[in-house]
């Protein structure tokens, strides 16, 4: 018998790929999504991601309600930046009403969209270190997003889902403990920042595990309409927030980094990079929003921002506009519009229709996350299985904005 | 609803003829494509152009190709239900050009029968992942699509969600595990 073994020729080890289901739910990625992978051996032959698991008819809810109450559902669709998709919602409709926000407003909505980004490119670097089994940098970098919701909380009562942005304007003013809070929690966030950079940028395993994996070129990102840090990582350097700039991002003062072969330690080393930068922009904001002083943050047009509570509980107008504002909200004039916005995983563009009514006729969200799956197989086709975790990480799928 | 948005109307209504509204992009297309393009406007800051359906392909081509236009990202594809109107459908395509920084809009009206759309997956890669949603959502058929299948929903789904009439209270049959 034992003959018989030693004469089998070797290539019958791996005469047949494996056919190898990962996910929907896998504790080594963060997102609920398979993975169907041929595998031959531990290489990856081929992989096919089969996204849905998450959807729950967003666009179909949005075409149901008013265009106030499709608000609370962009921000279930990237639970970690939610104003960011709160913001690119908002400001689509608002392009198609023809309003334009008021200053304060917009530098307000910047600052939270900041902390939104930080938040999120947060989360993508601590949890691909998590799924990398490095245990402490998640903590440093969970911990400093936990501030940036501490700031967020402030600002809305809300940690994750924020509903802080609104049609016309946002929820309410800063807090007036929010100043000194961002003094506060804004360095110890650089200070985490710092220990995370020290633990994690030249560590010897992580600098391994992410150089020359998940490579992607400059054409085949643009062939499949890859943007935000995965296309920055390759050398292009469009950012919507500077190619085409909307609410105040021509007044402030920021870079955009860029990487040169396209791996995931470029990505890496991008998602670094722009942390540094929303802190500089937020602390712009918080420097500007000091000096414009107290001023309207909701423009003043009772068709479509409804009056602060004060006045609504103690004045008869005010209180039949709210009653009308709630129950049917703004009239849009019929039309189309596409608006996108630069959100922490690249273009996320909604296109709207109206035929004039109360209610859209149409709601498309235009998600990166669900772009950024599909040439996902040409990254990791040839490479081994363990490097599609820190690939996948980097994409920072998102199931709920993936699959809305 | 008010006049003027549905297609039909807008094939009707659109006695002007189709001009560049100052965007240079339609204003080469106009000329590159003359009989292909029913209508263009710029509202709203959106340079858009209606198509003919058939002459979608070759629109999209010359788009993609000619350096004048270089729309180098499909960077979203979609469709609007007009029901009742005809023809019922619509796609809508947005696109940007990487190259020239500048943005098009493409819109096509399609009949619900036999609701056929050719595909873009030739041209970009992105339109793979994009026309299976609209196949799964709408139930449009995609002329040339290498893996046309349902993507965000499970094969067993009866129905195209997104069409209007499709109640939004409608119930789906349970379906068991299949080995």
């Amino acid at each position: 018998m034992a003959e018989g073994a030693r004469a089998r020729p070797r290539s019958d080890l791996h005469a047949e790929h494996q056919v190898l289901n990962m996910g929907p739910s896998h504790p080594a990625t963060h997102g609920t999504v398979k993975f169907l992978i041929e595998l031959d051996g531990e290489t990856i032959v081929d992989l096919e991601p089969q996204v849905g698991y998450l959807h729950r008819g967003f666009e179909k809810e949005c075409e149901s309600g008013s265009w106030y109450q499709a608000i609370p559902y962009t921000d279930r669709l990237n639970y970690n930046s939610a104003i960011l998709c709160n913001t690119g919602y908002v400001m689509a409709v608002e392009k198609l009403l023809g309003i334009e926000t008021p200053e304060r407003c917009q530098w307000l909505r910047v600052l939270a969209s900041e902390l939104s980004r930080l938040g999120d490119h947060l989360t993508r670097c601590g949890a691909a270190c998590l799924e990398l089994q490095a245990m402490t940098p998640f903590l440093y970098g969970i911990e400093a997003r936990e501030l940036c919701w501490d700031l967020q909380e402030m600002l809305c009562g809300a940690r994750v889902t924020s509903n802080y942005v609104r049609i016309g304007g946002v929820k309410h003013d800063l807090p007036e403990a929010f100043p000194a809070a961002y003094e506060e929690i804004s360095a110890k966030i650089r200070t985490l920042l710092r220990d995370f950079e020290r633990v994690v940028t030249r560590n010897r395993i992580f600098v391994d595990r992410l150089r020359d994996t998940g490579v992607i070129s400059r054409e085949d990102c643009l062939r499949y309409a890859v943007t935000g840090p995965v296309l920055r990582a390759v050398g292009v350097p469009l950012d919507l927030r500077k190619d085409e700039p909307y609410l105040v991002y021509d007044q402030v003062d920021f870079d955009v980094p860029v990487g040169e072969v396209g791996d995931n330690y470029d990505r890496y080393l991008v998602c670094v990079a722009e942390m540094h930068q929303s802190l500089r922009i937020a602390d712009q904001c918080m420097a500007r929003l000091g000096r414009l002083g107290p001023a309207p943050v909701d423009v003043d047009d009772p068709a479509v921002r409804w009056p602060a509570k004060g006045r609504v509980f103690t004045r008869m107008e005010e209180m039949i506009q709210q009653f009308k504002s709630v129950t049917d909200g703004p009239q849009v004039p019929a039309g189309e519009g596409y608006f996108a916005i630069e959100s922490a995983n690249g273009e996320l563009g909604f296109y709207l229709v109206s035929d004039g009514g109360a209610r859209p006729v149409k709601v498309r969200c235009r998600p990166p996350s669900f772009v950024h799956m599909a040439p996902l197989p040409l990254m990791v086709r040839g490479a081994m299985l363990a490097d599609l975790i820190p690939t996948f990480d980097f994409l920072n799928m998102i199931g709920g904005e993936c699959d809305r | 609803m008010t006049a003027g948005q549905g297609p039909g109307e807008r094939t009707t209504a659109s006695a002007e003829r189709p001009g560049d509204h100052g965007v240079p992009v339609l204003g080469q297309l106009l000329v590159a494509h003359p009989r292909a393009v029913l209508e263009t406007h710029a509202r709203l800051g959106d340079a858009t152009a209606v198509v003919a359906l058939d002459q979608l392909l070759p629109v999209m081509r010359w788009l993609r190709d000619d350096p004048a236009a270089a729309f180098d990202m499909l960077m979203d594809a979609t469709a609007v239900d007009w029901l009742p109107r005809e023809p019922r459908f619509e796609v809508v395509y947005h696109l940007y050009s990487l190259a020239r920084g500048h943005r098009l809009r493409v819109r096509a009206a399609v009949p619900e029968h036999p609701g056929q759309v050719p595909s873009l997956c030739d041209l970009w890669a992105s339109a793979n992942w994009m026309e299976r949603e609209i196949f799964d959502l709408y139930g449009l058929d995609f002329e040339g699509h290498p893996d046309l299948r349902r993507i965000l929903l499970y094969d067993d789904f009866e129905g195209h969600p997104l069409r209007k009439d499709y109640a939004k209270t409608r119930r789906q049959p349970l379906v068991g595990p299949r080995n």
